[in-house]
Order: structure tokens, then sequence, then C-alpha cells
């Protein structure tokens, strides 16, 4: 019976010891051969590469390092918005599947199984090569809104200039804070007496009102940068000043965007449509109003099966944020395992950095989703 | 004439208000018509803000004149109840006709009517629409790589043997059922595998030898999906296993092998393959392209299937694993006789979406420099004699994945209903 236990798993950990075994020996082989030494000093070697768009300050003569900051951040940049948009879209599209109205049911099951049967890549070169290419020259771009820009070039919006900025920022915090315990105590007060705030226009109100107190009284002042075209040759104009979005970024989010949000929304129409039709029943026959019902009884129960496969999506644009690559924007992939790999030639250590960045990101990830649904899970006695 | 009540609209009017709604509604689509195709603005002395709005406004006081509740009329009765339930529902359907109306005629023009297909040079395009000239031109070479224009009947011949080798597996005799699933699993990889080495590869039987790296277009879209789909399967079977395996090492090892695939992007691992993989083969060994972006598509995919097939496998009530052990059964005649049958029907949808992923993941193999659909399309667009022909180029691949996503969502909807089993 003992052997039956043991025997296996010897097998595997032989297997296993002798895979690792041989491709670290070729590893070093190889690189004794070809005389690349294996280490992570390169890191703070200058990089000398300039990256298109960057969030932080940034030029040739920063480090490796500097220059894998620079691409982490533009894909969480990227993992960010797309995370945000796609959940809005992705709810509305997925609630609006359950429409009575036949023409919403339809116009939204057209969009899902429309983006969703399209290859992500194929999406991204299609807003990149070919939709955003249709865009006018900066010198025939029309005037967006009295203040930005749509170009071939990408969307010049203004840019905000702050005075006292940490001021504003340090009140919104404290607005975020003052709101965290309303809403507990608007709980407690409504599991001990039944009664319900306006929750969320009080909240709001903290949210818009604090920091716009500081424009009176602490000091903070808001004002604009337009971008205005300037010529810079006979044929070749550009905008000074504004916001500049690169057209790299708009096509990634646009597609990312596009294709997640039809697997968040497949999730949120199974998820509402698991919720059993009595519990719609009785809480309607208690006196809720439909809003109260889909509010206080449906999403809190819906949520739970919405969550979990919700997360892996969210996995999924993280990942899928590295196609970034294929149009140039600069994200992990392009700037690190793909410039600086090239520049330096020390293909395990960076292509093992990039894996474990995304390791990580994803496992953070996974474990701030597990976190969540636990808490929102049925406590069973 | 009773008393006519223009915000309630009654039974007792029917036709009057019919009148007045049909009236109201051609008058908002006949504004919006007008503004669009024809330039000419009937509501041009509103102020702008209403002015855009007029057509939908006309549309909703026209879809709520014909709001009449058990008005006898089966049609309208059907229209109300679906999409004129009340005015928010109406302002959504009008909104979304109108939108209609403004989108399908500039893209049915750009398709069809103002769209180019007879010559076959750039300079046959004079339409305003769309150039499928192009398409036409380099439809072998989004079909079949840079594979030798004289030498594509082999992909051909190999795809039609291949797809009877498949579907000889549905006409066996009953006796030889069994044997299905190793035919399946085993020889028919082993089958294509020496079809495509012989006939696509060449080189032997007075056949010339063409190089994988020319390869390319949707046969290898298919040849790429075709051998990743036949070996994730298995593979991630044998790790869920692992992962719900009561021994330690077994278990733990499937765990990290499954969260450590799942926890990159393909295109990392596809850049491993590339770089990182020949270091740590011996020197001189050289791994074909092909093959190395297979077995690292497999190996990704198999994660994610090992995931979904554990999700079947804990589906399953514990009492079919005590029913099975109280039968004597062992550790694998348990698993293929009792829990594998019943747990693989309760994943076929999630099956089918992972096989989705990986047909939809295929172009991503240009970073090793394969180029299959999209990869010829970007290819075709830098081609100075045929530029700026970037959207048609990517619409008819959307197409054409669209189409091959589509169905096999669609086999899969069915497969799922054929084998439902009442519980």
């Amino acid at each position: 019976m003992k052997i039956k236990k043991i025997l296996p798993q010897l097998l595997t950990l032989l297997f296993l010891v002798l895979i690792f075994g041989f491709f670290t020996m070729n590893a070093q082989e190889n690189m004794d051969t070809r005389g690349i030494e294996f280490g992570f000093g390169f890191l703070k070697q200058e990089a000398s590469f300039d990256i298109q768009f960057s969030l932080i300050d940034y030029d040739g003569s920063h480090s490796y390092a500097r220059a894998y900051l620079v691409g982490l951040l533009n894909t969480l940049l990227v993992a960010f918005i797309g995370i945000i948009l796609a959940t809005l879209i992705g709810a509305l599209v997925g609630i609006s599947r359950l429409s009575p109205n036949y023409l919403i049911r339809k116009t939204a099951s057209f969009y899902i199984e429309f983006f969703r049967n399209i290859p992500l890549l194929l999406q991204i070169f299609f807003w990149y090569f070919a939709a955003l290419r249709l865009l006018p020259m900066p010198e025939d771009a029309p005037l967006i809104l009295n203040s930005s820009f749509m170009t071939i070039k990408g969307l010049y919006a203004p840019a905000p200039i702050w005075s006292n900025f940490d001021v504003f920022f340090i009140t919104l915090i404290i607005a975020m804070i003052i709101i965290f315990f309303f809403l507990r105590y608007a709980k407690k007060k409504q599991e001990q007496e039944g009664k319900q705030l306006p929750i969320l226009l009080i909240s709001s109100c903290i949210f818009i009102g604090f920091p716009l107190l500081t424009f009176l009284i602490g000091g903070v002042d808001l004002s604009f940068s337009f971008p205005v075209i300037r010529q810079m040759s006979q044929s070749s104009y550009t905008f000074d000043g504004g916001f500049k979005i690169p057209p790299e970024l708009i096509a990634l989010t646009l597609a990312l965007t596009l294709y997640t949000a039809t697997f968040i929304a497949e999730n949120v129409r199974a998820g509402i449509q698991g919720i059993d039709k009595g519990q719609k029943e009785a809480a309607a026959s208690i006196g809720l109003t439909p809003s109260q019902v889909l509010k206080l009884v449906i999403m809190p129960q819906a949520l739970r099966i919405i969550i979990p496969p919700t997360t892996n999506q969210y996995l999924n644009l993280t990942k899928n944020s590295s196609l970034a690559a294929a149009i140039a924007y600069p994200d992990l992939v392009l700037v690190f395992a793909g410039t600086a790999m090239m520049q330096t030639g020390k293909a395990i250590e960076i292509v093992g950095i990039t894996m474990a960045t995304y390791l990580t990101i994803s496992l953070g990830i996974s474990i701030l989703m597990n976190w969540y649904n636990k808490k929102i899970a049925i406590q069973e006695k | 004439m009773t008393k006519v009540n223009l915000l309630k609209p009654d039974i007792k009017n029917l036709s009057l208000f019919l009148t007045l709604g049909t009236l109201f509604f051609s008058v908002g689509i006949i504004d919006f018509y007008s503004n669009n195709f024809l330039n000419i603005n009937i509501t041009s002395f509103l102020p702008r803000i209403i002015n855009f709005f007029t057509p939908l406004i006309f549309a909703v006081i026209g879809l709520h004149f014909i709001r009449i509740e058990f008005s006898g009329i089966k049609i309208l009765d059907n229209l109300n109840k679906n999409i004129n339930t009340n005015n928010f529902n109406a302002a959504l359907s009008a909104s979304i006709l109108l939108l209609i109306i403004f989108a399908l005629p500039p893209l049915l023009n750009w398709f069809i009517f103002d769209a180019n297909i007879s010559g076959d040079t750039k300079e046959a395009c004079t339409g305003g629409g769309a150039c499928w000239v192009y398409i036409k031109v380099w439809f072998n070479r989004f079909m079949y790589g840079m594979y030798p224009n004289a030498e594509q009947w082999r992909i051909n011949v190999t795809f039609v043997a291949v797809l009877v080798f498949i579907a000889a597996g549905f006409f066996v005799p009953t006796k030889f059922k069994n044997y299905l699933s190793f035919y399946y699993a085993i020889l028919l990889p082993i089958i294509s595998f020496i079809l495509i080495y012989f006939i696509i590869s060449g080189g032997s039987f007075g056949l010339v030898w063409v190089e994988t790296g020319a390869w390319g277009g949707l046969s290898l879209t298919f040849i790429v999906s075709f051998f990743s789909l036949i070996f994730c399967f298995p593979l991630g079977m044998m790790l869920a296993l692992g992962r719900r395996s009561d021994l330690p090492v077994v278990k733990y090892s499937s765990l990290s092998f499954i969260e450590f695939w799942r926890g990159v992007p393909l295109i990392t691992v596809l850049f491993m393959s590339a770089v990182m993989f020949p270091m740590f083969l011996p020197d001189g060994t050289y791994v074909d392209k092909l093959i190395r972006v297979v077995v690292a598509i497999t190996l990704f995919e198999a994660a994610y299937t090992a995931e979904v097939i554990r999700g079947g496998l804990q589906a399953l009530p514990r009492g079919q694993y005590d029913a099975a052990k109280s039968l004597g059964m062992g550790y694998w005649k348990m698993h293929i006789f009792v829990i594998l049958p019943q747990a693989l029907k309760l994943v076929i949808p999630g099956m089918a979406n992972t096989f989705l992923a990986l047909i939809k993941d295929t172009p991503l193999i240009f970073v090793v420099g394969l180029l299959e659909v999209v990869g010829m399309l970007n290819l075709a667009k830098a081609n100075p004699k045929w530029l700026g022909f970037s959207m048609e180029g990517y619409v008819f691949a959307g197409i054409i994945f669209w189409i091959i996503c589509f169905s096999m969502s669609k086999y899969s909807q069915n497969l799922e209903l054929k084998y439902k089993t009442d519980r």
C-alpha cells in the first residue's frame, strides 16, 4: 500500500530534477561557450534608449532599472483604465441583455457575439492601423469641446496646472475616509432602526464639496494649458502645451476594453440569471421597490456569482495588455523584453524578470479578489 | 367622438392616435434621414442643441401615441410589449433605430455598392468603397503564406486527408467505439504529423522541401491550433487529476505548473520559446521554430484546460467517488470509467471557451517570426504597391476569424444540449 503512494511521487520528483538539471547544465555550458555571465548587474547600467511615452521622468541617461519601471507603469496604466472601462461597459451590456426591450436585448447580444469572436490582436491592429489612421492630420483637426484635438498623432487635451496640489490631494483622501466612516454609520443605522439614509447623495456631496472648499480657502488653484498648433516645417505641424495621449494607448485601451467587456457582460448576465426567481418575488411581496429589489436583494447575491469569473477577466486583461508590443506602445514587454534585451543580450534574466513581474501582478490581483470574494460570501451558520 | 386626451392615448380613439403616432414617428425618421444624407435640415430654426435631438423627440412622441394597451391589433400589441413599454424604453428603442439608419447605408456602401472587385491592380479601385481587389490579389498569400504557389495543392491535399481521418471516427462500427478516444488522442496526432511532415514539408518522394518559415496564412493558423488542441487536452487532464491528487509532490508540482502558466502572458511565453529556450538545449541542437511554438502554446493552454477540467471534477458529487470505490475500483479505473466521462460532459462549455481562446491566440506567433493571417496582413500592408488598404485586410481577417469562432461556439452549444443528462 505504501509503495503505491511513494512510487509516483518519487517518479515525479525524478522527472522534475532531471528536466531542470538538464536545462541548467545546458544553460551553464552555453553561457560559458558564448562568454555570457549570469547576473543582474546590468540593471544599474545606462539604458541609452528613449521611450516615447512615460509617466515618470525618463531619458536615455537613466538606468535599465528605471526603464523597467517606466514599462511597468505603462502596463499598469493600460490595465487600470481598461479594467474600469470594461467593468462599466460590461455591467451595462450584461444588464441590457436581460432587458425586456427587444431591440436593446438584441443590440447587446450582437455586440457580445461580434467582439468576442475576433482575436484581440486583430482588433488592436484594426483600431491602430485602420480606424485611427482615418483621423485628420494636426493642421486639419477640428476643435472638440473648444479645448481638444483628435488627430492622427493622438489626442491633445488641456493639461491641468495645479498650485498647491498636495493640499487638494490630502483633502481628497480625508473626504474618502469620512465617506468610509459615514457608510459604516449608515449601515449600522439601517440595521438598528431600519432607516435608509440617502447614501449616494451625501457621500457625493462630501466627495465633491470638501475638495471644492480647498479652492476657496486652501489656496489651491487649477488652470489649464491648452494645446496650440505650431508649424514645425513646410508641411509638418505639431501642438505645443496641453496633454498628449498617444494613439497607441487609445487603440490598445479601446480594443482591450471592448474585448474584455463582452466577457464581463456574460458574467454579469449569468450572475443575475443565476438568482432564483423566488428571491425577486419574495422581495417584491414585502413591498420593496424595483430598484430596491435590485440593490438589496438581487445584486448582493448575484455579485457572489459574478466576481470569481470577472477576476479572471481582469487578470486576462492585464496579461493581454502585453499585446501592446505589437503596436509599439512602450509597455513592459516592449521596453524590457524587447529593446533592453536586444541591447544587453541577457535573455534569461530579462525574460525571467518579465515573467516574474506578470506572475506577481496576477497573484496580487487574485489574492485581492479572493479576499473580497470571501468577505461577501454567504456567512453560513 | 369622445374627448381626446393627448397625454393618455386610449383605445376609444385608436385610429386617431395611430395616425398621429405614425405621423410623428415618420417625421422623426424623415428629419433624421434628410439631416444626415441629404444635407437638408428642416428644423434648423431651432437652437442647435434641440435641433440635434429633434428626430429622437419626434420619434418618442410618435411611440408615445401608439402605446395603447389591448388595442386588439396583434402587431401593435407585440410592438408595444417588446420595444415600447414606457417612455424611457421608447427613447432607447428610437435611438437604436436611428443609429441603425445612421450606420447601415454608409457601411453597405463601403462593403458592396461602392466597392471594387474586378481587375487586379491597385488602379482598378476607383470607387469610394472597399477595394476587394486587394484581397483577391493577395488571397493565396493570406491562405498559404509564403508557400510556393505551385506547391499549394499539397496543403489542400493534407488538410482534406486529415479531415477524412477525423471524420472516420464518426463512422466506425459500434464494436470499435471503445477505442475511439485512443484513436483521437494518440493515433490521429501521429497520422496528421506524418502527413504534414511528408506532404507539406516535403523533401522526399520527389516533393520539394519547403521550410517552415515559408508556411503561413490561414493554413498555419489551422496547423498550430490543431496540434495545440490535440496535445493540450490530455496534458490538461493529467494536470487536473494531479492537482486533485492526495500525493503532496504530485499535487504541488501540478499546482505550481498550472499557476505559473496561468500567471504569465502568452507573448512572454513565445518570447521565451524564441530566445530563452535555445539556451537550455545542448549546443548544436536545433528545434524547429514551428515545433517550439506548438509546444509553447500547448503548455500554456494545458494549464487553462486543467483548471476547466478541475471545475468539472469538483462539481461531481462525492457519492460518485464513493460508489466507484465501493465497487472495488482503483484510482485509474474509477477515473476512466466513472469520474471523467461525467466530468468531461460538464465542462463542454468551458472547454469550448478554452479552445476558442487558443484559436484567437494563434495570431500572436508573429513574435517569433511566423506569419499566419494577421501577420501576412501586416506584411501585405507594407507592400509599396498596395499601400493604404489595411482596413480591407483587417475586415477580411476579422470576418474569417468571426466565422470560425462563431460556428465553433454554436457547435459547442449543440454538444452541450446533446450530452446534457438529467441529474
